[in-house]
């Protein structure tokens, strides 16, 4: 059910740069997983509402005030690379 | 040659003024050194979580009820997931499933008259950093003061047909969202932004073209450029026989031509869910009523409240209620001194001129209507004439003196005094010979310049009704 | 009297009397952490210098008057290495984080201060919390005390064979699909996993957020309420938190189960599950009834498809929660990246271990175009359903009573191979897990290998005292079993 252009896909979109051996065995992994995650089809779920959440609690707010100062230092304390003051990376082009 | 019509919908992000983000408690102040309106939240730190902005609700409500769109009651948040530098998170938090607002519309007059232009839907998301370009090293610096700062992106059905209806329906959209004090929108701070997704069809046709979307146009008249253009090119594509591609296009205003953006690398697969960390939003009528009650008078209202109750023109009322801050200028004061026609007049001639010569929007004004308000009692008075009114008003627009005391401290006030007046005259008149023969010989036309040498020599303090009188009493 | 053997409230007290210093406490600890720890790898890091700066600071405090009101005052905790304490590595076991030093505590780390209590060290766990056997850790696995050729189970394995190794006595876990109560039954502790939303979790790194909860471990029911009363909460910072919490767990702390109605689901002991766990579920449930409960057997439902939701949802979630970690702005940085896309790629490559990245392909997939309503839809309905399920059983029962694992702990070595057999062994905790509830697992025995049972008590929303009973009440005809150390 896996193909290797699904496996090439997911990779891409979690942004990782697999090799031939990780991407055979991603591939075997994630069929067994998919293949098994398949039984809930089992189940009917007609009319159900997805509960994303387990509560009904909602509209939880803050109001409107900045309670923040800067902290410039404690931002980029664990900034691999940093310049000017903020983050470095390689050019980003549009 | 086949005609053609132009489809445009439009994607605009509008940047609400709240006090802070949208999710944490950072400042949303423009501007700032890089990163120092940045706290663990706001720059995606582990372990960090959203709360979310009550007020950026209410703005969002007030736009939406603003424009006349349906109210989902029952709203959610979703995570927009891809990777790219300004997004600390790697997703945005947006809303897909459930936006806060639907099916609304604007009425727009442009040169095909009176329309109705739709409005999908509104919703709530957060802002991403900014990108810095660093020149001397071949690097990106990034800034995330942005990220979090509130949006609301509001989102047309493809409903305008040329660039004139698009720049109306901005217009009318940005004045709206003014008046609703929910954004200043100033598109050269990036408070308000516009992406037009553009398609071309014979005119005629049932289906849509194959749209593009530009990006990256800082002003009304540039994106009426870039849609000229787009249009142009994809008729142009269309005439040759080729297929138009979807694709981002960037609009480079210098250029005056626009360029397809590299394609992303990875697909567009943005796998929207529900953001599990935050509850969803279920609005009630009492406080939709609430929000309705509050809605401040909006333009169009405004507009016809002064033509009826102040008497001024269409187009005057027009221009003044063109800009919130103008209208709140104007409202204030006629509220002090009771004449409607004059304060007109000011905002729409002398106002109007010093905002071009100096190169500036209407909602830069500063001078408080208190100063315009004295300005015209004194005229009106007598106190000064009419030219130096206008010197003074000069000062009050740029620096918002207070008239009554800089008349004082400038001695300008208006000489009415009958015999300095008459000596002054007598000289003048000694001193042109030639103008007095000419009046004495028909040339009535010569009054006036010997008028103007009087005020030359009053240095302009005296009423020009007055001299002209005692001139022609004294010529005769 | 060994200090170290001592339950946390017993030191508390020890303390208050000035009967021992909080330095000697420590001190003592920190000792036998050096002695142990070699053998057991529970800790990633310990913080000798700041635990004896922080035990003298305690101490003046205690000597003039304050803590009153904290029961630990002065005790050491371990804190698992997903949840964030300043001034020391947060690395969640990744190499991703190995460099990692939040510049904020997570909420519960500042209600532990407030407390009196010190923080001794981080302790390792499952990278990102995935896992059931803590092997999947960047920095090497930690053993099972009770048999250093077993696995403490997982992912907060480092928390659970601290306490059971006399390293502390109390730590804070966190439990996604069992991560608290699982290495609990494998280490022979007791450890609780709170309703969702009662403890905050602003400072716990995420891994799945809506299942996500921080949970105590301690050799006792009694530290494990108290710990809990301490760092549950309403939390300004954590949208997710329950706003209005009666939080008084210890009030469950009586041996009397009279009239309780308490029920076993057949589903859950059939197949699969260790005929030595069985008995002991069994027995337990005996117990329950001479002490005056109504204990019968029922059918629950919806037990098979727990998994198979859960795994949705929590790759999904997770794959979501992890794309943070890009070598931009903290952690881990593949070096020779010459473009932003090689940033990305390499640094997450090989920043990330195997089962992390297993999850996050599941994850993408689950949610991407074509696929979204098949599995993550599906998912949260069957989660629906499994809640749903619950609720019927809570009409009827003040708890249910089953195994916390189908096996005692697994042997070290080659459980990563065969990743859905892993998954399976979390049968009976994943359901808890996605309905939100409270469950507490307590050991019940020794299995004839020598390893120690768990057995499980899940309660109804925010009935963390009726559980607390339950375990309470059992715990009173066995107390607390020590491995040899």
């Amino acid at each position: 059910m896996i193909s290797d252009e699904i496996i090439k896909y997911v990779a891409a979109l979690a942004k990782l740069d697999l090799s031939e051996e990780e991407a055979a065995k991603a591939k075997k992994d994630l069929s067994e997983m998919i293949d098994y995650v398949n039984q809930m089809n089992e189940l009917d779920t007609t009319g159900i509402e997805p509960m994303s959440h387990v509560f009904a609690y909602d509209n939880v707010f803050r109001e409107d005030m900045v309670t923040n100062r800067p902290e410039r230092d404690m931002i980029l304390s664990n900034a691999p690379e940093k310049k000017d003051g903020g983050f470095k990376v390689p050019k980003t082009v549009e | 040659m086949k005609s053609y019509e132009t489809v445009i919908g439009l994607e605009v992000h509008c940047e609400l003024d709240t006090k802070s983000k949208i999710f944490c408690g950072c400042t949303t102040q423009f501007g700032g050194e890089p990163n120092t309106h940045v706290c663990p939240v706001c720059s995606g730190m582990p372990g960090t979580l959203p709360v979310l902005n009550k007020q950026v609700v209410n703005y969002a409500l007030k736009a939406g009820i603003a424009l006349g769109c349906d109210i989902t009651r029952y709203c959610k948040f979703d995570r927009k997931n891809y990777f790219y530098p300004d997004l600390p998170k790697a997703y945005q938090i947006s809303q897909l499933y459930l936006p806060i607002c639907r099916n609304g519309y604007i009425e727009i007059e442009a040169e095909s008259g009176r329309k109705q232009i739709g409005i999908h839907e509104i919703h709530m998301e957060e802002d991403a950093g900014k990108l810095i370009h660093d020149e001397w090293e071949d690097c990106t610096i990034v800034d995330y003061n942005r990220c979090g700062v509130p949006l609301i992106e509001i989102v047309s059905e493809p409903d305008m047909r040329s660039a004139g209806e698009v720049i109306a329906y901005l217009e009318k959209l940005k004045l709206i969202l003014q008046y609703l004090s929910v954004s200043d929108c100033k598109m050269q701070e990036g408070s308000l932004r516009a992406d037009i997704n553009l398609s071309v069809r014979e005119v005629g046709s049932e289906v849509f073209g194959t749209r593009t979307e530009m990006k990256n146009m800082n002003s009304f008249k540039a994106i009426a450029r870039a849609i000229e253009g787009e249009q142009k090119r994809q008729i142009e594509l269309l005439e040759e026989g080729k297929t138009v591609l979807q694709e981002t296009r960037r609009w480079d205003d210098n250029k005056d031509t626009s360029f397809g953006m590299r394609s992303k690398e990875d697909a567009q697969d943005y796998r929207y869910f529900p953001d599990p960390d935050l509850p969803p939003v279920s609005i009630s009528e009492a406080w939709i009523n609430k929000i309705k009650a509050e809605q401040p008078e909006l333009r169009d209202e405004k507009k016809a409240r002064y033509i009826k109750a102040f008497g001024i023109p269409e187009y005057d009322a027009g221009i003044i209620t063109g800009s919130k801050v103008m209208a709140g200028i104007f409202e204030s004061a006629v509220d002090l001194c009771k004449k409607p026609k004059e304060v007109s007049n000011w905002l729409m001639v002398e106002t109007m001129r010093l905002l071009k010569v100096n190169d500036m929007e209407a909602e830069e004004i500063h001078f408080s209507s208190e100063n315009l308000a004295k300005l015209i009692d004194l005229v009106d008075k007598g106190v000064i004439n009419r030219t130096v009114a206008k010197k003074v008003y000069e000062v009050i627009f740029t620096d918002d003196i207070d008239p009554e005391q800089y008349v004082e401290e400038n001695g300008l006030k208006m000489d009415t005094d009958d015999g300095q007046l008459r000596m002054v005259i007598e000289k003048v008149l000694a001193e042109n010979e030639k103008s007095v023969q000419d009046i004495k010989a028909g040339k009535t036309k010569a009054v006036g310049y010997l008028v103007g040498q009087t005020m030359k020599a009053m240095k302009g303090k005296a009423d020009p009704g007055m001299v002209n009188r005692l001139l022609t009493e004294m010529l005769s | 009297m060994e200090l170290t053997r001592l339950s946390a409230l017993e030191l508390g007290r020890e303390i208050k009397k000035g009967q021992v210093t909080v330095t000697q406490a420590v001190k003592e600890q920190l000792s036998v952490i050096k002695a142990r720890d070699a053998k057991y790898q529970c800790f990633i890091t310990v913080k000798t210098d700041k635990a004896l700066e922080q035990a003298e600071v305690v101490q003046k405090k205690i000597e003039l008057g304050e803590y009153k009101n904290s029961p630990i005052a002065g005790v050491p905790v371990a804190i698992k290495d997903n949840i964030c304490v300043k001034e020391m590595t947060t690395t969640c076991a990744s190499k991703m984080l190995d460099n990692f030093e939040p510049g904020y505590h997570a909420t519960v780390i500042g209600k532990l201060k407030e407390a009196g209590a010190i923080i001794i060290g981080k302790t390792n766990m499952d990278e990102f919390a995935m896992g059931s056997t803590t092997e999947t850790s960047h920095f090497g696995e930690t053993k099972n005390p009770w048999n250093i050729e077993r696995v403490p189970g997982g992912s907060s394995g480092g928390s659970a064979a601290a306490v059971a190794a006399e390293e502390v006595p109390i730590a804070l876990g966190s439990d996604t699909g069992g991560s608290i109560r699982q290495p609990s039954a494998f280490c022979g502790v007791t450890g609780i996993k709170p309703t969702y939303g009662t403890v905050s979790r602003s400072g716990l790194i995420a891994y799945a957020s809506s299942l996500d909860q921080i949970g105590p471990i301690g050799r006792t029911v009694s530290d494990c309420a108290s710990l809990l009363e301490i760092i549950a909460g309403h939390d300004i910072k954590d949208s997710t938190s329950v706003p209005e919490l009666a939080k008084n767990y210890t009030e469950g702390l009586v041996d009397d189960v009279k009239g309780m109605r308490i029920g076993i689901p057949r589903d859950y002991i059939g197949e699969g599950l260790g005929t030595e766990i069985k008995e002991a579920v069994i027995q337990a449930g005996k117990v329950l009834e001479d002490k005056g409960a109504i204990v019968e057997f029922f059918n629950l439902d919806m037990v098979d498809y727990a998994i198979p939701a859960y795994y949705v949802i929590a790759s999904a979630e997770a794959s979501s929660n992890l794309s943070r970690y890009d070598g931009i702005k903290y952690g881990y940085r593949a070096k020779e990246s010459t473009n932003l896309q090689e940033v990305y790629k390499k640094t997450r490559n090989e920043g990330f271990g195997q089962e992390v990245k297993r999850r996050m392909m599941i994850g993408a997939f689950v949610l991407s175009s074509g696929y979204y309503d098949a599995y993550y839809i599906k998912a949260l309905q069957v989660k629906a359903l499994i809640k749903k399920a619950f609720d019927n059983a809570f009409k009827k029962y003040d708890f249910i009573l089953g195994p916390t694992a189908p096996t005692t702990a697994l042997k070290l070595g080659n459980n990563l191979n065969d990743p859905l057999k892993m998954y399976l062994g979390d049968i009976y905790t994943v359901s808890v897990n996605l309905a939100g509830l409270p469950a507490i697992s307590l050991p019940y025995g020794i299995d004839s290998k020598g390893l120690p049972i768990g057995i499980q008590m899940i309660g109804d929303v925010f009935k963390e005292k009726t559980i607390i009973r339950g375990a309470y009440a059992l715990e009173q005809t066995r107390p607390y079993v020590r491995p040899v150390l």
